[in-house]
């Protein structure tokens, strides 16, 4: 699996889900829309302040890679956050490392977060705020991230990287298979079977 | 070589390996609300599936919920459609609700516990990353995204990576004035808000022995914010206590049986982790976050520290926090004007936690140009506080007394901060904007820190306004 295109650039670190999606865009039934509103008080404030938010630069218009740093996507679970993110147009994302739970959310979206020293960050970024043209490639057989001259490690879960190259990151179908086993596993939990006094 | 808790409790709920080389857990306990679910029931309709378990399943509503009074339909059209598709949902797939006006609302992670639901040995999932507070028994309980809430309806079960163990052992005594929450602040200062991703949190050591079952839960409800998604205390005579009684807790011979089994999923003493911490407890003192990440903490008799007191990669984010936040490196953090009190919280909104603030603000009056507000967790903290008379010690020192729900934590409901308000607040995340206002401010800090903040009109050490203890 392989996901090439244009990238977005969002610099900082600790980047936490209510800062991708505040919590007022929450109060909703479905994720439909969420994408208008991603990042929505950073890009108001830097408007104000007359510096333009990455996600409002033309030239990234149609970007599907987003550039992060450390720990990105980190406090609330909200699925809301990745959702907006694949809404926007983001397929890929690379970083320092991320969050675990929006990993977890990320993945069953089909949305790959892959993670490269944070030189490599550094030098990606660099490359696409220079060209905002240059196509980056997120290569998951190779794990290799490429930009330009550039080409550098990735790394991501042994399972997740399972689940994308085999197509299977959307996990009920894998889950509801064989549910006898599940009944099974539920049957010989004391607490599911009430306690029962053990056997004479 | 013996095994932790958590190697067993995961052991006995692996139904398989998956071909990705995850393991298919079973979910033992599934807690559903209003935010995380309604596109998890749609998806499920879409696909044509049910739900697996609805009798390991149990919701409630507390997001969205106004806390000044809650006549249906809700003021705001949103949070009502929201509240009716939960409704409809438990209606049609056959999940207990406890909704409001039943006696047994509240947030969540109050709700569980309150009503024996949360056992030891249990896993627990739940779309909201504070799951982690069920670990407290000695669950195996995490937050999850709203795709896997639709697994663990459709399957009763998730994919999940095995997590390593990182036992945090807190020595020594805490000193009066100093609370679960200053612990689980100190340590996230210490290992960073990443400083946990991939392990689980095993919080042990005299300190934690000694917490009540409500201070055990503050501790593991903040281990999110450490980067932890799960963390735990090994089930012990205080747990037991504490759940013997409970609406569905078992009872009678099978109570006994359960305690045996509870027991027996404790860590042996022989486990084997994969990291271990220490903190002195003794030398630990209130602590007040000055930054816009839970980690950016200092003690209150410390002074907020700047760019050049940082790590060199951590510096632009310090300098960021601190120009977001107003406020000087080097200066004392004691003496920071506040201008709103929130006192609740799945982090700090049980009846303990009202007790302790209670402690503080008898006799006293809030300052003229404080906004003070108590939220308890659920319907029952609020009935047990009102019995204590706790409600009438805040009223009369001009705190509101409000409904249950998450309220002013996250302000999905109209329960919010305006402009730059700086807020003392007992709840669990310091985001930029995460209590309603693009560009308001929030310092965190232990509910006994909240009321002297909120009664001295800016952060105060509580140590000099909490009355000694009898026979102390």
């Amino acid at each position: 699996m392989t996901i090439a295109g244009r990238a977005v650039v969002l610099r900082g670190e600790d980047i936490d889900t209510d800062r991708i999606m505040p919590a007022r865009f929450l109060r909703a039934v479905s994720f439909d829309g969420l994408e208008a509103h991603v990042f929505e008080d950073d890009r108001r404030a830097g408007a104000a302040a007359g510096v333009r938010h990455p996600f409002d630069d033309p030239a990234r218009a149609g970007a599907s890679v987003l550039l992060v740093n450390r720990n990105f996507g980190c406090g609330s679970s909200r699925e809301h956050a990745p959702q907006a993110l694949a809404r926007w147009g983001v397929k890929a994302i690379v970083g320092e490392s991320f969050a675990e739970i929006f990993f977890s959310n990320a993945t069953a979206l089909g949305v790959p977060c892959v993670s490269v020293a944070p030189e490599a960050a550094a030098a990606l970024m660099a490359l696409a705020e220079r060209d905002p043209a240059a196509t980056v490639t997120v290569d998951l057989e190779t794990m290799a991230v490429r930009g330009g001259p550039l080409e550098a490690v990735c790394a991501m879960p042994e399972a997740a990287r399972n689940a994308f190259l085999a197509g299977t990151w959307d996990a009920t179908a894998l889950l509801t298979a064989g549910f006898d086993e599940v009944r099974a596993a539920a049957a010989r939990l004391p607490y599911i079977a009430g306690f029962p006094p053990a056997p004479i | 070589m013996g095994s932790t808790l958590l190697g067993k409790v995961w052991d006995l709920h692996t139904v398989r390996r998956l071909p990705t080389g995850q393991a298919q857990l079973l979910v033992g306990l599934h807690l559903v609300h209003e935010v995380t679910s309604p596109q998890a029931f749609d998806m499920l309709r879409l696909r044509g599936q049910g739900v697996a378990f609805p009798d390991r399943t149990f919701a409630t509503v507390d997001h969205i919920v106004p806390t000044d009074g809650q006549p249906r339909p809700f003021a705001d059209d949103l949070a009502e459609q929201m509240m009716a598709a939960l409704e409809r949902n438990c209606r049609e797939f056959g999940i207990p609700l406890f909704g409001l006006g039943s006696g047994d609302q509240g947030i969540v992670h109050v709700i569980g516990p309150e009503l024996g639901l949360t056992q030891p040995g249990m896993t627990i999932a739940c779309g909201d990353s504070h799951t982690s507070t069920h670990g407290a028994f000695g669950a195996v309980a995490f937050g999850i995204g709203t795709s896997q809430v639709r697994d663990v309806l459709a399957s009763q079960c998730l994919a999940m990576d095995p997590l390593k163990v990182r036992r945090i052992t807190v020595g020594g005594a805490l000193g009066p004035g100093v609370y679960a929450k200053d612990v689980i602040l100190a340590i996230i200062r210490a290992l960073g808000v990443q400083g946990g991703v991939g392990f689980a949190y095993e919080y042990a050591g005299p300190v934690v022995e000694r917490m009540t079952m409500d201070e055990r839960m503050t501790l593991c409800n903040m281990s999110i914010e450490g980067g932890a998604r799960a963390g735990y205390v090994n089930p012990d005579d205080t747990t037991l206590a504490y759940l013997k009684g409970r609406r569905f807790a078992p009872e009678g011979g099978a109570f006994d049986r359960a305690a045996a089994w509870w027991r027996s999923i404790a860590s042996d003493p022989d486990a084997a982790y994969d990291d271990e911490v220490r903190v002195d407890g003794d030398g630990l003192r209130p602590m007040v976050t000055w930054g816009t990440n839970p980690g950016q903490s200092a003690g209150v008799d410390e002074r907020v520290p700047g760019p050049a007191d940082s790590a060199d990669g951590e510096r632009a984010a310090v300098a960021g926090a601190l120009a977001y936040m107003g406020l000087e490196a080097g200066a004392p953090i004691a003496g920071t004007k506040v201008d709103v009190a929130f006192i609740g919280s799945c982090t700090n909104g049980r009846l303990s936690d009202l007790q302790e603030a209670a402690r503080v603000v008898r006799g006293r009056k809030i300052a003229a140009h404080v906004r003070g507000l108590v939220v308890p967790g659920s319907t029952r903290v609020r009935d047990a506080a009102e019995r204590e008379g706790l409600h009438e010690v805040f009223r009369e020192a001009g705190f509101e007394w409000r409904q249950a729900g998450c309220s002013m934590c996250l302000a999905m409901n109209p329960d919010r901060l305006e402009g730059r308000e700086l807020c003392a607040s007992s709840s669990n995340r310091n985001f930029k904007g995460r209590q309603g206002s693009p560009t308001g401010r929030t310092l965190l800090m232990s509910p006994a820190m909240v009321a002297a903040a909120a009664v001295a009109g800016e952060v105060i050490d509580v140590r000099c306004m909490l009355p000694q203890r009898e026979g102390s």
